[in-house]
């Protein structure tokens, strides 16, 4: 395992509170993710999976506990400090805007400029060029460079947030419920590239609650549940039923289980 | 293309090749180009001795476009930020008459009045902008609120201080004033009396301008539309800040999590609406000498509209300053054109509404297969 290797761990929650009002959405959250790791976090609906990752990528800040980014201790004020640090987030629903072109959505908050005449412009040819370029390697062939996101899949359009992501120099790159709508080849597809990611030594942190996807690439997995850490295990050390028994709080999936014929 | 459909993988055989001749036509302003050349090729048909096309014809119906593509500018960069402006006509009165009050009321200098005016504006504009992602209103509600309170303020001012509704002699407060020829004067009058002394356009043929040519320049508010048309175009396709606009009204939340400081976006688009607005109303008071209550009534429609049928989406996130302006175009055309053909006025408004019918039919057809929506 490459976690092996490179004992430091790049970043580090260490007992993350976060509150909502009156509602404890975490209650003291310790995660580490190593470079090169793909790093599971696992849970239900409204284990606090969401809010984590948030605080995570500096949309929250948390109420109580500290975030050491490569030993340090970092404050992000908002996403983009995050992203400045070298901490991408791709969200499910959110990853790309259909209506604009893939090279435009690729640039999106990064836009490569060139100067004419003492005034500033998008540098349309470098951002065309890249464009091209970086979908290739992560095998999606484009009509050309305007070609609107619009008109891909559910899957080639986390592949290219995926793909913007790292092309920025991302050192920890979280995923959000990247394969919860997409189909069974999307998926796949997916998957594949959080493999290549994760040989290119970036950390990878991949929420899902399908406990399958999660073995098909994790090398560690934490189990949230109402808003605690139930616990990281290495690959190789727990199998998908004790997963899913962690992730619906153990019992009641039991007893589930039993009235559905074990099918859950 | 060849070369890529070789190496598509299994999963695109599904995407239809598409002709490079059709990739070059598909474009958000082809509705704008198909209406202009229909709207053009009718006119030619049906008005052409009419004196529509010699040279107060053109300046005539160039001067009315002008002034739509002024507002549409403004209105379409806005829209495709994802937000509207219904104070836009509110705001080409209240602009028009502070520069009154400012100038005739209060005696002030012209210039320092069409300063004060634009800064005061540019500032409702903001507190707009403001207002609307601050509380995340829809921006129909807060801007037909500033519709409103505009419009009473611009009623209100001139029936307290003057007892009318209508205050004039600003030509005089204007007579060699710097700033008021930028927005009131000609452009290329040495030009035109070229163009009339070797009988290229027509002339006076009596009386005591005997000799100059009836039209003598070009008024300051089309080359202001040129001006915000170009401005528009590059700000939208050629800078970073263009990407940010159409990423604002693309999906705002997608946008914020890359880092785009969309609320600052949206906020300085309604600032550029708004200064829009004030320089379509600083031109017309210039022109008529006069700033009245009722000035730019239901030029927020007429700026959408045109937007519209220019190619742009209504919810935002896509569209085209270049369409914009055809569609300011088709609407100036039409409207004076009805009348160079004799049409009963009052047809202008059946004309507009099926333009802007088969406009949008034409324009979802075209931006479905561009952005491949459902």
């Amino acid at each position: 395992m490459t976690s092996q290797t490179t004992p430091a761990p790049i970043i580090q929650m260490q007992s993350i509170e976060k509150h909502f009002g009156s509602v404890i959405a975490l209650a003291g959250v310790s995660v580490d993710v190593y470079p090169g790791e793909c790093h599971c976090l696992l849970g239900d609906n409204g284990a606090g999976k969401s809010t984590f990752i948030k605080t995570m990528s500096g949309v929250h800040k948390p109420t109580k506990g500290e975030i050491l980014f490569e030993g340090e201790e970092m404050h992000f004020d908002d996403p983009r400090d995050a992203i400045t640090a070298g901490i991408a987030t791709v969200y499910q629903d959110l990853a790309m805007i259909p209506l604009m072109s893939v090279a435009r959505n690729f640039f999106m908050g990064n836009e490569p400029t060139k100067k004419i005449a003492g005034m500033t412009f998008f540098d349309r040819k470098v951002a065309d060029e890249v464009t091209m370029r970086e979908m290739k390697q992560m095998g999606i062939n484009l009509r050309g460079p305007d070609q609107a996101v619009g008109t891909l899949s559910g899957g080639e359009r986390q592949t290219v947030a995926i793909a913007r992501a790292v092309h920025f120099g991302a050192k920890v790159l979280i995923l959000d419920e990247p394969t919860s709508a997409l189909g069974v080849r999307q998926t796949a597809n997916v998957l594949a590239t959080i493999d290549k990611v994760r040989k290119q030594g970036i950390a990878v942190v991949f929420i899902t609650h399908n406990v399958r996807h999660a073995m098909a690439v994790g090398d560690r997995f934490t189990v949230l549940n109402r808003g605690k850490t139930l616990g990281t295990a290495k690959r190789g050390e727990i199998g998908p039923e004790e997963l899913q028994d962690l992730m619906a709080g153990g019992q009641e999936l039991v007893a589930l289980e039993g009235s559905l014929g074990g099918t859950v | 293309m060849s070369e890529t459909t070789q190496l598509k993988p299994a999963a695109d055989e599904r995407v239809k090749k598409m002709s490079s001749f059709r990739r070059a036509l598909i474009r958000p302003e082809l509705g704008g180009i198909c209406g202009t050349i229909a709207v053009f090729t009718f006119f030619v048909l049906f008005a052409f001795d009419s004196g529509m096309f010699n040279s107060q014809g053109v300046l005539n119906w160039s001067t009315v476009s002008a002034q739509f593509m002024i507002i549409a500018v403004g209105a379409c960069l806005l829209m495709i930020a994802g937000e509207f402006d219904l104070s836009v006509g509110s705001m080409i009165g209240f602009a028009g008459m502070m520069i009154a009050i400012f100038s005739v009321t209060l005696g002030w200098p012209i210039w320092v009045a069409i300063i004060v005016s634009f800064v005061l504006c540019v500032a409702i504009g903001a507190l707009n902008g403001f207002i609307v992602v601050r509380t995340g209103l829809p921006s129909f509600i807060v801007t037909l609120a500033t519709l409103f309170i505009l419009r009473g303020f611009t009623i209100y001012f001139p029936q307290t201080l003057e007892n009318k509704t209508i205050i004039g002699g600003i030509r005089d407060h204007a007579e060699g004033d710097w700033l008021a020829s930028v927005f009131g004067g000609k452009v290329l009058t040495g030009f035109f009396t070229w163009l009339g002394n070797n009988g290229l356009i027509s002339t006076f043929e009596r009386g005591t301008r005997q000799g100059d040519p009836v039209v003598d320049g070009i008024p300051m508010l089309i080359v202001w539309a040129i001006i915000l048309v170009i401005f528009g175009h590059i700000l939208l396709t050629k800078t970073k800040f263009g990407n940010w606009i159409f990423a604002s009204g693309g999906d705002a939340q997608a946008a914020r999590y890359v880092g785009v400081p969309v609320n600052r976006v949206k906020i300085l688009m309604f600032m550029f609406t708004a200064f829009c607005a004030t320089i379509f109303a600083t031109c017309q008071v210039m022109e008529f000498g006069s700033a009245g209550a009722d000035r730019g009534l239901l030029k927020e429609f007429e700026a959408i509209i045109a937007v519209v049928i220019g190619g742009a989406l209504l919810t935002g996130g896509y569209g085209s300053v270049l369409g914009a302006a055809l569609g300011a175009l088709i609407f100036g055309v039409v409207q004076q054109g009805l009348f160079f053909a004799g049409v009963e006025s009052s047809l202008f408004r059946v004309f507009l509404g099926v333009i802007l019918l088969l406009a949008v039919i034409l324009n979802t057809y075209i931006r479905r297969m561009i952005t491949g929506e459902r």
